[in-house]
């Protein structure tokens, strides 16, 4: 009897164990399989020979062109041969550079233009094969760039000033947004038509590195924070706005405001605090490095690739912007994501990137010494560093070599 | 050995039930499922009685005919699966993590609860560490085991699936040691006067009466290892997943609130079906021992 038990109970195991070979199997073999992770290889697979053609031949292209420009002769033949023999033989795609590219936040139009560059094969006719890693709530990205999981990261400037004073030696190489998104919602019906009229009100806000814009203000308009005013801390649906539990709160334009609107607003109920014009805006997502990982000639080569790359990616988004929400969208595995939404975020950010009106002269990525500077000093003055930042927090070396 | 079992311990099975006709079965399956179907019932109709009677509006809490049809609309901006369909894929995503963590955790627990049982001196040594573990909130233990795991080189499900075994081996280990040592004075001094082994008597005795509380503790574990493959979802930078349902929805609910209510039905969906599968090997391995008060 007891052993009939025991048998019972050793077959469960038995099957239980297969279970987890299996599942332990399964989930080893995602990585080359799984849509997720090998972006570039699905990519790379479904690139049709003729989609490969083109883009050799723009490569020979660009490399044409930049040539007399000065291009350092040796990478433009070398991009142009291995996109060449890409042609001939999709295989020799191994030669790449493999760099992976750490985003802040989950897959959203915000990053649109690094996937336009991946699904057009900007990346590739850059010889480089790029892999796009989500961030989320839990993720530093960096922490993930020091810890050399990934080359590059998009963050903003505050997070890469208070990282680099634990010793990190990250490098801003590009302000990708050089507008701000920020903004703060407040009912018409509270009557805040300047940062002034904070004053007395209860004001939402992301605490965790979000937060400067507002407090720079509250700072120019002499409004103390612990005194004039209460701050409290904003979840990251706007709930506590639309419930009219606040009577101001932090908003992206492309994203919270959207969500706003959708709920069934009109936007003529909304007053907005655009830290643009208070000229209190601090730099949003721009992309990092690791300064020793820049030291390598090598390395720069491949950052400046990134960076032509990525901005071609930006600039394809900024007259397609259907298309790359359609690219963003075929990465929402959680299904939960709307065109709409994503629409609405698209030419949000364009915004940000190309001005309000879009003006394709824009230099994409350049990062002013003066935003440099008031963002240092904003980050000294509200205790995110303790000393002032170091002008090595950033570098227009690479930025040159990408777009000269 | 095995052709004399000891007379003391031997279990009666009860006889299976005399041949019940088809038509009993189903009846008798229909009384079973009458009070889970009651309860559903009850709630759904609370739940718009209660938008109706409070005036409770859409954005606050949406019909339940909005939910269902935002399940069948197509995802990735009309291009993919409906969301129902995604929603399943996303949830066998969480499910395979937390079985890989549930069978990683309940095999430590289970070693741990042996090794405790043999070594008192070990209890006493590890187990403030053990209950130590469990104090530290999951939300700030899993962000270090995903960054830790990662420089190590390891992939990102390893990560998750640890994360989940962290939260199931607790229970597995408590309830496991608790069952090793139920067994009574009286049957412990019947296997010595017999002179059996001390792995005579774990095999035999110990073990056979630490099932159910094995069990108790795995359907505890069942349930905790699926809030573990949730939470590390997001420091492993998922893509798929219940949990990055829930944070994309959340993030969007304002424009589409019945989309969080399906992510959570994706979460509790894994769960049940979870539970269930113990609570089935339970009724299979254990359940004659039961009905016997064993």
């Amino acid at each position: 009897m007891q052993m009939r038990k025991f048998f019972g109970l050793f077959a469960a195991l038995v099957m239980i164990s297969s279970a987890l070979a299996a599942c332990g199997g399964a989930p080893a073999a995602k990585p080359p399989t799984a849509p997720a992770a090998t972006v570039p290889v699905a990519t790379a697979a479904k690139a049709p020979t003729e989609a490969v053609a083109t883009e050799a031949a723009e490569v020979t292209q660009t490399g044409a062109t930049e040539g007399p420009e000065g291009t350092p002769a040796p990478v433009a033949t070398a991009a142009v041969t291995a996109a060449a023999t890409a042609a001939v033989t999709p295989v020799a795609a191994g030669a790449a550079d493999k760099v992976t590219l750490q985003l802040k936040w989950v897959v959203q139009a915000q990053f649109a233009g690094y996937f336009a560059a991946l699904e057009q094969g900007y990346y590739k006719a850059e010889n480089l094969d790029v892999t796009i890693q989500p961030g989320s709530p839990d993720i530093v990205p960096e922490q993930v760039v020091a810890g050399g999981q990934a080359q590059f990261g998009i963050d903003w400037m505050a997070s890469l000033l208070a990282t680099r004073e634990t010793g990190a030696p990250l490098v801003n190489i590009a302000q990708v947004y050089t507008r701000a998104g920020m903004r703060t919602l407040s009912w018409k019906t509270s009557n805040i038509t300047s940062p002034a009229d904070l004053k007395g009100k209860k004001v939402a806000v992301w605490f965790g590195g979000n937060e400067y814009d507002l407090l720079a203000t509250l700072n120019k308009y002499k409004l103390d924070k612990t005194t004039d005013l209460t701050l409290v801390t904003q979840p990251f649906d706007m709930n506590m706005f639309l419930n009219k539990e606040v009577d101001a709160a932090a908003a992206m334009t492309y994203n919270e405001l959207y969500q706003v609107l959708s709920a069934g607003h009109k936007i003529d109920e909304l007053n907005i605090i655009d830290y643009n014009v208070e000229s209190t805006a601090m730099p949003e997502d721009g992309i990092f490095v690791n300064g020793e990982w820049l030291k390598d000639a090598k390395n720069k080569d491949i950052a400046a690739r990134f960076l032509r790359a990525s901005f071609k990616g930006w600039a394809y988004c900024r007259d397609n912007a259907d298309a790359c929400v359609g690219y963003v969208l075929k990465q929402d595995s959680s299904g939960v994501m709307t065109k709409e939404a994503q629409k609405w975020q698209m030419d949000e950010v364009n915004k940000l990137i190309w001005g309000d009106p879009i003006n394709p002269k824009t230099k994409i990525g350049y990062l002013t010494p003066e935003l440099f500077t008031f963002a240092a000093d904003t980050a000294l003055k509200f205790g995110v560093i303790k000393q002032p930042a170091s002008p090595d927090a950033y570098t227009h070396e690479i930025w040159d070599l990408a777009t000269k | 050995m095995a052709e004399k079992p000891l007379p003391s311990l031997q279990r009666i099975t009860p006889a299976a039930p005399a041949s019940a006709t088809p038509g009993a079965s189903l009846r008798a399956a229909v009384r079973r499922s009458l009070p889970v179907a009651g309860v559903i019932v009850t709630l759904l109709i609370a739940w718009e009685a209660s938008k109706l009677a409070f005036g409770i509006s859409d954005q606050r809490l949406p019909h339940l005919g909005a939910i269902i049809e935002v399940m069948f609309t197509r995802t990735q901006g009309g291009t993919g699966n409906i969301l129902l369909a995604q929603m399943l894929l996303n949830a066998w995503s969480t499910f395979q993590v937390a079985l890989g963590g549930f069978l990683l955790g309940g095999m430590l627990g289970f070693g741990l609860a042996v090794l405790f049982m043999q070594l008192p001196m070990l209890e006493r040594g590890l187990m403030p560490y053990v209950i130590g573990s469990q104090t530290v909130p999951i939300l700030a233990i899993a962000p270090m085991v995903v960054v830790g795991l990662g420089r190590m080189g390891a992939p990102s499900w390893a990560a998750k699936i640890t994360v989940a075994a962290y939260l199931t081996f607790f229970p597995v280990t408590i309830g496991m040691l608790r069952g090793l040592r139920a067994a009574s004075p009286m049957s412990l001094d019947l296997m010595r006067s017999y002179a059996a082994s001390p792995a005579q008597i774990f095999w035999r005795l110990r073990l056979p009466n630490s099932l159910p509380y094995l069990f108790t503790s795995l359907k505890v574990a069942a349930s905790a290892s699926v809030i573990g493959a949730i939470v590390a979802e997001l420091p492993a930078g998922a893509r798929e997943g219940v949990g990055m349902m829930i944070l994309n929805a959340a993030q969007s609910y304002n424009s589409r609130p019945p989309a969080l209510y399906v992510a959570i039905l994706a979460a509790s969906l894994v769960g049940v079906t979870f539970y269930g599968m113990v609570a089935l090997a339970e009724r299979l391995i254990v359940g004659s021992q039961r009905t016997n008060g064993g």
